[in-house]
Formats: structure tokens, C-alpha cells, sequence
């Protein structure tokens, strides 16, 4: 294989501070909303002491979930020796930190206290998986900062395997540690089972994948660097294979929670009359963030076009959000079953009276919140690959395939 | 962190220009007059201690009473508020972080921010009607519920 | 307490905050007065008490809101203030409760019964479990509450609690008690009446409120008590456990459910 030289993003400075500015802006508006909201309080917000995670939650955990798939590409490389992802380790690295950091901004900055954060880094409960996961977060950084300085530095070669294996193991720790948090939620029906944590690792090789693929194919189309097919073949096949495993363990979950009669309950309301749940649920995340795709990428035409590739993958972002929705937001708005067996008739503190599920309507400042750690993970990805050496200069087909160099 | 740095070593230098330069040095203290503590000379413990350590005294008191459920305390931040309250020209307490008032104009000084009195109430209240007890509040007030510090969120 | 106020005599109790030496002097109108000698606490809760209650949902009146309204005036709860622009419907969903009246239908024989829902201080509470710091917490005489100096108001608690017990404080509060704060951005749930614990009163504001109704549907006492009322009627009548499915070892119990 050709050395790979890598190059910082070398647009011009209009279009790149152009960029950053647009991204500035909407972090900028997403900071007012939080001064707003924290000045009033959460009442502002859709949430309430029914849903009581909402909008900012749904980002927060997309991009925790993206953040640990889009280390997956360097994983690839590196523990599983393919030699052809391992020009894409550094960019992957970049990106699960910047996603990551994304993410947990939103979170944090969604408390009702944030100002308290030091207590939440300094007093732990170790039975919360919660406080497990500031573990697992911290853990990542440390690690993935690790891991790219093994990949950029000369002497970081001959530690790039063990730390590789080490940030590998550590990310799907990182999944499962996000997904358990909802897994171990006994109380919902719609949480309470094991094939949440599993079911989230797997949905992270998804959503991380696909805003990878997106981020790459921006990132050379603007930089007029070459991008072959091979690369692209490769990486769309990849993600292939990812959203078929993301149905299976949709119908996998289904079909566990189908299995007995107390969920049904809550089953026929995800799937048959839960109104805008049902519909996120077949449209967004099957439809959209799964049929649609997968029919593209092995689609003899269009899946050798790249705009219907950056199409596939940008759907399966959007049907990656509608599934965190459903679950998240679904699956609070399904009341809780205090009573099986029973109608509650009447309640003082809305009890899902007659059955009827919890409301929810996100309000815009929420929205802003999650828009804004959307974008400062792309800033720092974007100031990243520019200062740094982040992209190889050529992802032609020759440099990726070395059978194809003649 | 590097924040809350800056702040301590702001208050500490202010604590030390507040407790040198500022009325102490003139003789004079914060207490409110008006208030029960005017009437009084020292406070639940040495003055000078608490001027100095009624941050920890509080904030030892805050967890015995939450978590070991203490109450037979004389150290209860409800108490520093009904000795230290003072009235108002309508003999209605005054918020003891308003403006110029006990905690507050010391805090000014140096330089302390508590967001305490987000929750606590700054005067004293009654016990809820139709609980059994009523407090007498030291300075003879009248009783009001809180009507709190914290600016926004108004009422319609 | 200094020692001139420390006596408690006829009308005069010690009053729960003002450890500075503060006693009762006005007492309202057509108020129970225990005749218990109450003082505040001395000495760290122990593990040697557990509170909890009965609940006898038979008699528990429809209609009868007295539980709720004294809960309300007793925590302070009735000083929320819709905060200004808020719809009535989104309010409602966002102000914080304590205690509420559910009316429950079985779907097989119809039988209605109405029973007050609150937090039922689980012996092994989710809550707590998951509080990553801990806020959350059981102190020893078996009351589930949370340190909201500690609360960093992630609500957690709150998707774990199979009760839906716990309430998030959506806005600023301008009014508060002195007995019980409050404040936005804190969770926050029954406690029991933690405050009359620690004074050694016997009874907390609702079972008080719905007894003064004439309905006696709450015994609260103490569970470790095998002579105490609690103790005995839990041995001799049928009750059960919300969700027992779950394995909680509710300290709230429920009899004709
Ligand atoms: C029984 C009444 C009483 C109570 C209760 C009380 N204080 Fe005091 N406090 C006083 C008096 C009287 C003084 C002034 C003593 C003097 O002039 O030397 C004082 C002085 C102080 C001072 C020093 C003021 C200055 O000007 O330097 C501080 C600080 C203080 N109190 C804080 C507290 C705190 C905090 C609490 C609650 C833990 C509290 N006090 C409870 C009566 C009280
Ligand atoms: C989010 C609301 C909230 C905030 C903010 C808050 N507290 Fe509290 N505090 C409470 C509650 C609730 C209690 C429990 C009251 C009880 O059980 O009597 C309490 C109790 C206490 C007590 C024991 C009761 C007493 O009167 O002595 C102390 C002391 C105390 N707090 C100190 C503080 C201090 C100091 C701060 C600021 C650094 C603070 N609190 C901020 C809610 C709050
Ligand atoms: C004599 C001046 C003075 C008075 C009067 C005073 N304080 Fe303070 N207080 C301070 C100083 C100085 C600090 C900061 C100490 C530090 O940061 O180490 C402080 C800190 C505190 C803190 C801890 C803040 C934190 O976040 O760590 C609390 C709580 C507090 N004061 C409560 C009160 C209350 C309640 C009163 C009124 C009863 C009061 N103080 C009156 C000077 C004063």
C-alpha cells in the first residue's frame, strides 16, 4: 500500500469561515435558548412530569450513539486489519470526539441544575448507571485522544493495536452503557428489556457510519480531493450491512416484547395506534431510516450514484432520529401500568386516564438546544480537519486498492 | 472551576477588606436593626467565628438535617433567618437577601453569590395553617409568606 | 434550643425550624392538637424505625380531596404560581404533586376504587438506584426523599419511578415556607412529612386531613413496630403492594384493592 500522506482541509477561507459562521450562528442561538430556558425554567420546554425527557434528550443520545459507531471505521482498520479503512482512522477518531462531546453538551446543559455539575463529577452514586456512564464518557475522550495520537505520531505505531483494541472494547461499552440506561428502567414497559443495550450498539454501527460517510463525502467534495469509488463501494456495502442489522434487532425486540401479554399494551401502541409514534415508527424508522436505504445502496444503479448514497445516508440519519424518538419520547408517553388489569377513570396527576398516552410538543427553544449540539460537533470537527492533519490527501482507488495501482 | 477559583480568592481578599475596612473596623456589624439579633450580643456561636465559618457551621447543618433528620440544632439556617430578619416601615419582615439587608450586604462586600434562597425563604414563614405549630418570630413580625429574591418568573 | 423556650406545655409546641429558640404562640382554630409531647430531634434517624402506612381503599371517600389539600398546604405546595404565559393544560402537567386521588376500574368485574397515589418509599427504591449523585436517597427510617442540595435535576429518578411519585420544579418558586423549600430545577417528592418526624409528631398531613374528614382510609405508622397500629392491622386484613411485580417492598400498603 502507497504511504498515506495526510493534509490539513485546505478550502478556501471564505467558503470555510463562511461555514464555521453558519455553524457559530446556530450555536450562538442554541446558547440563547439556554439562557432562556434556564432563566425561566423547564416550563418552557414541552417537558413535563409525564415526559419528562424530551427533544434535548433525543439529540443527546443520537449523537452519543453516532459518536461511538463513528469510531467503528478506525476499529475496522485497526482490529479488524483492513488496510483499506485505515486511512479513514484519524477522521473517524475526530469525529466520535467531536459527536461525543456534542452530545453530552446537550445533555449537561439540559439539567435543571447545571451549575451543579460539580457535584454530579464529584459525588457518585455507583449503583447508577448514570454515573457508570460519566465513566464511559470520560473513558472514550481519553482513549480516542490516545488512539489518534498513536495513529498521527511516529511513535505512536506499535501502540495503535492495543490502543485500537482498547478503544474498540471501550465503545461498546460506551453503547451498551447508553442503552442500559433505558434498559434498566424496570418501570416503562417500553425499556424494560435487554435487548436494548445490544440493540443500541448496533444502531450506533448505523447512525455513526452514516454521518461518517456524509462528513467524508462533503469534506473531499469541497476540498476537490479524489474520493474513489473503491472507498465509497466499501464504506456504502458497510452501511448496508449495518441497516440490515438494525432491522433485525428492531423485529427482534418487537417480537421479545410480543412474547407474553403484558407488553402488548404498549407494543400496539408503538405499532398500531400510537398515532405520531406509530407513524415515526413505520415511516421514520423502518421506512425511512431502513427500507428505503437498503434498497438504495444495493441497488444496481443507484447505489454506485453518490448523490443517492449521500441520500441513503443522510435517511438513515433522519429514520435514526425517529427511532430515538419512539423510544425516548414513546416510550414515556405510554402511561405507566400501576394498576394491570385495570382502567384508571380518574387521576389528579394525569395517570394516563382511560388509557390515553402522556402528550408531548417540543418546544422551539428545546429544538435550538439539540440544533446547537448538532453544530458545535461539526465545528469541532470542521476547525479539526483544518488545523490538523485529518484527511488523506487521495482516497483515489489506486491508494485505497493497491491491486488497482499499476 | 478555574470560575469558582477566581470567586474564592475574590471573596477571600473581600472577605478580609470587608472585615477590616468595612463597618467592622468602624465599631459596627451587619446586624440588622430591628431585628432579634440587635437585641442580643452574640450570636449561636462567637461572633467572630461565625462572621468567619458560618459557611461550614450552615453547610454541616444542611446535611445533619437532611440525611440524619437532626433538628434540636441552634445552627438551622431557618434560625439565622429569624434571629437576623428585620422589619420593614410596615413592621413586615424584610427578605433577608434584599438589598442592604443581613446576608446580602456582606455578601455585596465580598463578593459571594448563594443561590440558596432560590428555595429558602428569606423571612420567616408560618407553619403551614392546619399544622399544629405557629412560630413567635423573635422580633414580633408579622408573618408573610415569602415572597422570595429571585427576579423572573412573575406572577400574572 | 436555648433553654427558656424549651418547655412544651398545653398550647405551646416547638416550633420546627427556629432552633433559636422560637415557640408556638398562636394556635388556629378548630386544630387538632396532639397531646404528644413532640421535640425536635436529638439524635441521627435510625434503622430501628420504618415508616409507612396502610391504606384502606374502602374507605377511601370519591370525591374527597381532603389527603391532597392538606398535603398541599403542608409542603407548601399550594404557593405554586402558574408562571405567567404558561397555558392552564401544560401547568398542570408541570407543578409539582405530592399526593393524588386515582380512580381505578377493574376491566373485569367493574368494581371502582378510589385510593390516594403517592410515593410508596420502597425499600429498594429505582429512584435511588439511579441517582448518578446519590441526591436521591433512603435515610435510615426507611423515608425515600431527595437532597436537593446535592439534586442536579437530570430526572432520572423520574423515569425509573414506577409510581410517576416524583415531580420536577418547571419554574421559579417565589413563594416558599420556611419548613419546606423549594426551588426550580430540583426534583422532589413526599417525604413522608419529614419535618413532623423529626418532631416527634405522631401523624403526617394526610392521614391527619382524612381522619379530621371522618374517613380514617390512612394509617401511617411505624412497620417495625410489632405492638404499633400499623403493625397490627397489616396482619389482620388482606393488603397489598402497587406493582408488586416489581419487588420493591413498598412501605405503603393498600387493603381493599
Ligand atoms: C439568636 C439569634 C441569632 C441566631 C439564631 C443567629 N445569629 Fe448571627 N448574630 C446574632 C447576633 C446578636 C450577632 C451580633 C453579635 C455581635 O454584635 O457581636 C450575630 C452576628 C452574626 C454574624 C457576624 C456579623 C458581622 O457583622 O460581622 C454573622 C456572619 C452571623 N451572625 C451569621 C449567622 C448565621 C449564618 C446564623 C445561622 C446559623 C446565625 N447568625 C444565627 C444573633 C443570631
Ligand atoms: C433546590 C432547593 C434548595 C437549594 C438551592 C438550597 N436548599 Fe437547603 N434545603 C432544601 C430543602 C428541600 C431542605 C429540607 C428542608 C427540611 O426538610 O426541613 C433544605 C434544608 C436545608 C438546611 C437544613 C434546614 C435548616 O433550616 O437548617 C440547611 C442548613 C440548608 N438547607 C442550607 C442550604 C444552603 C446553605 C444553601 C445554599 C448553598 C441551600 N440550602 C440551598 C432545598 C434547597
Ligand atoms: C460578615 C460578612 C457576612 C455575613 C453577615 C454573612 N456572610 Fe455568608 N459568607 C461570607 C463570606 C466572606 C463568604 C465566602 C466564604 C468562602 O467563599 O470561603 C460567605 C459564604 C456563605 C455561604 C457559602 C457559599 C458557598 O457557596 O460556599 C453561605 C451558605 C452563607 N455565606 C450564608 C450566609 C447567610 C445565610 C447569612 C445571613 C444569616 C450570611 N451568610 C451572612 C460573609 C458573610
Amino acid at each position: 500500500m502507497k504511504r498515506i500522506v495526510y493534509r490539513e482541509w485546505r478550502i478556501q477561507p471564505e467558503r470555510y469561515w463562511g461555514l464555521l459562521a453558519i455553524l457559530g450562528a446556530v450555536a450562538g442561538i442554541a446558547g440563547l435558548a439556554v439562557l432562556f430556558m434556564e432563566h425561566e425554567g423547564h416550563w418552557v420546554t414541552g417537558m413535563t412530569n409525564e415526559v419528562v425527557w424530551g427533544m434535548p434528550h433525543v439529540f443527546a443520545v443520537f449523537l452519543i450513539v453516532a459518536a461511538s459507531g463513528a469510531l467503528n471505521v478506525a476499529s475496522i482498520g485497526t482490529v479488524f486489519g483492513r488496510t483499506a479503512y485505515k486511512p479513514l482512522g484519524r477522521l473517524s477518531g475526530l469525529l466520535a470526539l467531536a459527536l461525543l462531546i456534542g452530545g453530552l453538551l446537550v445533555l449537561v446543559l439540559d439539567l435543571g441544575r447545571p451549575e451543579r455539575l460539580i457535584v454530579a463529577a464529584t459525588t457518585y452514586n455507583f449503583r447508577s448507571i448514570f454515573a457508570w456512564n460519566i465513566y464511559l464518557y470520560t473513558g472514550f475522550v481519553v482513549i480516542v485522544v490516545a488512539y489518534l495520537w498513536a495513529l498521527a505520531d511516529r511513535k505512536g505505531g506499535p501502540y495503535s493495536k492495543t490502543v485500537g483494541y482498547a478503544a474498540f472494547v471501550w465503545r461498546l461499552l460506551l453503547t451498551m452503557g447508553t442503552g442500559s440506561i433505558f434498559g434498566f428502567i424496570v418501570a416503562r414497559q417500553a425499556y424494560d428489556t435487554a435487548i436494548l443495550p445490544p440493540m443500541f450498539i448496533i444502531m450506533s454501527f448505523a447512525y455513526g457510519l452514516a454521518v461518517f460517510i456524509l462528513v467524508l463525502m462533503f469534506a473531499y467534495d469541497q476540498d476537490k480531493r479524489p474520493l474513489g469509488d473503491v472507498m465509497l463501494g466499501k464504506l456504502k456495502n458497510l452501511l448496508g450491512v449495518f441497516i440490515a442489522a438494525v432491522l433485525l434487532m428492531t423485529l427482534m425486540y418487537h417480537l421479545t416484547k410480543l412474547y407474553g401479554a403484558k407488553n402488548l399494551g404498549v407494543e400496539s401502541f408503538i405499532l398500531v395506534n400510537g398515532g405520531i409514534y406509530t407513524a415515526l415508527f413505520w415511516v421514520g424508522w423502518v421506512l425511512v431510516g431502513c427500507l428505503a436505504p437498503l434498497g438504495i445502496v444495493y441497488h444496481p444503479v443507484l447505489g454506485k450514484d453518490r448523490n443517492w448514497i449521500a441520500a441513503a445516508a443522510a435517511m438513515v440519519i433522519l429514520g435514526g432520529f425517529a427511532a430515538v424518538y419512539v423510544i425516548i419520547i414513546g416510550g414515556q408517553s405510554f402511561p405507566l401500568q400501576m394498576f394491570p388489569g385495570s382502567t384508571i377513570l380518574a387521576s389528579g396527576f394525569h395517570d394516563g386516564v382511560n388509557g390515553v398516552p402522556a402528550s408531548y410538543v417540543p418546544s422551539i427553544p428545546e429544538i435550538l438546544l439539540g440544533l446547537g449540539g448538532v453544530s458545535v460537533a461539526l465545528i469541532i470537527t470542521a476547525v479539526g480537519v483544518r488545523v490538523l492533519q485529518f484527511l488523506p490527501e487521495s482516497l483515489a482507488d489506486p491508494v485505497v486498492d493497491p491491486h488497482l495501482a499499476t | 472551576m478555574a470560575n469558582a477559583v477566581v470567586r474564592g480568592l475574590l471573596a477571600v481578599a473581600g472577605l478580609a477588606w470587608a472585615l477590616g475596612a468595612q463597618p467592622a473596623a468602624a465599631g459596627e456589624n451587619f446586624v440588622a436593626p430591628g431585628s432579634k439579633a440587635a437585641g442580643l450580643t452574640s450570636c449561636v456561636e462567637p461572633t467572630d467565628f461565625m462572621r468567619r465559618n458560618h459557611m461550614e457551621v450552615i453547610k454541616h447543618q444542611r446535611h445533619t438535617v437532611v440525611h440524619k433528620g437532626i433538628r434540636d440544632s441552634k445552627h438551622t439556617l431557618a434560625g439565622c433567618i429569624a434571629c437576623h430578619v428585620a422589619p420593614g416601615p410596615d413592621q413586615k419582615p424584610v427578605s433577608v437577601y434584599a438589598e442592604g439587608q443581613f446576608c446580602q450586604r456582606c455578601h455585596a462586600y465580598t463578593a459571594v453569590d448563594v443561590n440558596c434562597f432560590g428555595c429558602h425563604a428569606t423571612v420567616p414563614t408560618p407553619p403551614a395553617a392546619g399544622t399544629a405549630a405557629a412560630g413567635d418570630l423573635g422580633a414580633g413580625l408579622v408573618q408573610v409568606p415569602d415572597h422570595g429574591v429571585t427576579a423572573g418568573g412573575e406572577r400574572p | 434550643m436555648t433553654q427558656e423556650h424549651d418547655k412544651v406545655d398545653g398550647g405551646r409546641r416547638s416550633f420546627i425550624g427556629a432552633a433559636a429558640g422560637l415557640t408556638a404562640a398562636t394556635v388556629a382554630p378548630g386544630l387538632i392538637l396532639h397531646t404528644v409531647e413532640a421535640a425536635p430531634r436529638s439524635e441521627a434517624v435510625t434503622d430501628k424505625v420504618r415508616w409507612g402506612m396502610l391504606i384502606d381503599t374502602a374507605k377511601c371517600a370519591d370525591g374527597c380531596s381532603a389527603c391532597v389539600d392538606a398535603c398541599d398546604k403542608e409542603n407548601g405546595l399550594d404557593l405554586q404560581v402558574k408562571p405567567h404565559g404558561a397555558s392552564e393544560a401544560m401547568w398542570d402537567r408541570q407543578r409539582a404533586v405530592w399526593i393524588r386521588k386515582v380512580q381505578v376500574q377493574d376491566n373485569l368485574t367493574g368494581r371502582v376504587t378510589n385510593l390516594p397515589m403517592l410515593c410508596q418509599h420502597c425499600e429498594r427504591p429505582p429512584c435511588v438506584d439511579v441517582c448518578p449523585t446519590g441526591a436521591s436517597f433512603k435515610r435510615a427510617d426507611g423515608i425515600v426523599m431527595v437532597d436537593r442540595h446535592t439534586c442536579i435535576g437530570c430526572r432520572y429518578c423520574m423515569m425509573a419511578c414506577p409510581y410517576k411519585a416524583r415531580s420536577f420544579i418547571h419554574q421559579v418558586v417565589e413563594e416558599k415556607l420556611t419548613a419546606t423549600p423549594r426551588g426550580k430545577g430540583c426534583v422532589e417528592s413526599c417525604n413522608l412529612c419529614v419535618q413532623r418526624r423529626d418532631n416527634g409528631e405522631t401523624s403526617t398531613a394526610c392521614a391527619d386531613a382524612c381522619a379530621a374528614a371522618g374517613h380514617h382510609a390512612i394509617l401511617f405508622g411505624d412497620l417495625k413496630d410489632p405492638n404499633g397500629a400499623l403493625s397490627k392491622a397489616l396482619a389482620s386484613a388482606a393488603s397489598r403492594q402497587v406493582r408488586e411485580d416489581l419487588n420493591l417492598n413498598t412501605g405503603v400498603r393498600y387493603s381493599s384493592l
